[in-house]
C-alpha cells in the first residue's frame, strides 16, 4: 500500500505525539513527504542541558534526531510504519541552541534497500541555514512479510 | 591533597553536575563512584521507551545517557564550574536497550588541553554485552 501526503502526515502526527519518549518531550509534527520528515520540540525548564544558559539538552536533540530519521524513512518507504532499529548516528555538534529556544529537526532518507535506511539530518534553532546539528545515521528496516 | 579529601571532591563535583543540569533529572540518571571509576545508571521508566511492541529504550535516550555519562565523567576528572560541551559523537547501537535499568561507564581515552576523548559503552544485564557505545569529542570549559 502506497501512502498519499494525507496518511503520511497522520502517520508523522502519531509518531511524534504517541511514542512514550516523544509524547515526554512534546514532539510535535511538522511534516512528511519525498523521503523527507520535519518534527520540533519546543523549549522546556525540565530539559535544559547547560543551566547557565538555559539552552536545551544535546540529548534531546538527540532523541528529536534520531526520531525524526525514522519519520524519513517512513517517508521514503512510503509504506506503513514498519520498525527501524538504528545501527549508528554521528552527531556533529556546530554551536549550542539560542537560550530558552525550541529546536526543529530534518531528516532525510536519500537511500533505502530492504533492510538499511542511509539518513542525513540537521537540527536548528531559528534559522535552518544556521544548523545547531548535523547528522549521518544508518538504520535497519524491518519490514511486514508482506510489504 | 589527602586521597579521602581527593575522593571526597569527586563525589561532591559529581553531585553538583547531577543536581544542576535539569535534563539530568528528567532522565532520572545516577552515578556511583568507586574511586576514580564512575558508573552511571539509568533506571528503567515508562516514558524513556521508544518502541512500545518489544518494550524498548528509545535510541535517542540511549544516546543521551551515553552523553550525560561522558560528561559526567568529565565533570569528575576536570573540574569546571561551567558545563563541557560536546563537539562529535558517534553511537553504535549493538542490542535493543531493554525496559530494565541500563549502566554506563565512560573511559577518558585522551585529555588534551582544549579537547577531550573519551568513549562510553553502555550495558543491561551483562557487562560483557552492551547494548550501545559511545565514541565522542568533547571541548572542555575553562574556568
Amino acid at each position: 500500500m502506497s501512502l498519499d501526503r494525507d496518511a503520511l502526515a497522520q502517520i508523522g502526527h502519531h509518531m511524534a505525539t504517541t511514542v512514550p519518549q516523544a509524547a515526554a518531550l512534546g514532539f510535535r509534527f511538522v511534516s512528511a513527504g519525498d523521503g523527507r520528515g520535519t518534527i520540533e520540540v519546543p523549549w522546556r525548564e525540565d530539559l535544559v542541558g547547560d543551566p547557565d544558559t538555559g539552552v536545551i539538552a544535546g540529548g534531546v536533540v538527540t532523541s528529536l534526531l534520531d526520531h525524526t530519521c525514522g519519520l524519513a524513512i517512513t517517508s521514503a518507504a512510503r509504506t506503513e510504519p514498519f520498525s527501524t532499529a538504528t545501527l549508528d548516528l554521528r552527531i556533529d555538534y556546530m554551536r549550542p541552541a539560542a537560550p530558552r529556544a525550541g529546536v526543529t529537526a530534518q531528516a532525510h532518507c536519500y537511500k533505502l534497500t530492504r533492510s538499511i535506511a542511509f539518513v542525513r539530518a540537521q537540527a536548528w534553532d531559528l534559522d535552518p541555514d544556521d544548523p545547531i546539528a548535523t547528522v549521518q545515521a544508518a538504520f535497519v528496516v524491518n519490514r511486514a512479510p508482506s510489504a | 591533597m589527602s586521597d579521602a579529601a581527593t575522593q571526597k571532591n569527586a563525589a561532591e563535583q559529581l553531585e553538583a553536575f547531577l543536581q544542576r543540569v535539569p535534563y539530568v533529572r528528567f532522565l532520572g540518571m545516577r552515578a556511583e563512584l568507586a574511586g576514580d571509576e564512575m558508573t552511571a545508571i539509568l533506571p528503567f521508566q515508562p516514558h524513556l521507551v521508544g518502541n512500545t511492541h518489544i518494550p524498548a529504550l528509545h535510541g535517542g535516550v540511549i544516546g543521551a545517557f551515553l552523553e550525560m555519562t561522558a560528561l559526567a565523567q568529565l565533570s569528575v576528572t576536570q573540574a569546571s564550574t561551567r558545563v563541557h560541551k560536546t563537539i562529535d559523537v558517534t553511537i553504535e547501537y549493538l542490542r535493543p536497550g531493554r525496559a530494565m535499568t541500563t549502566y554506563a561507564r565512560a573511559d577518558l581515552r585522551k585529555v588534551g588541553r582544549r579537547v577531550a576523548n573519551v568513549h562510553v559503552e553502555a550495558w543491561q544485564e551483562a557487562r560483557s554485552a552492551p547494548v550501545a557505545a559511545l565514541r565522542g569529542h568533547f571541548l572542555l570549559a575553562g574556568d
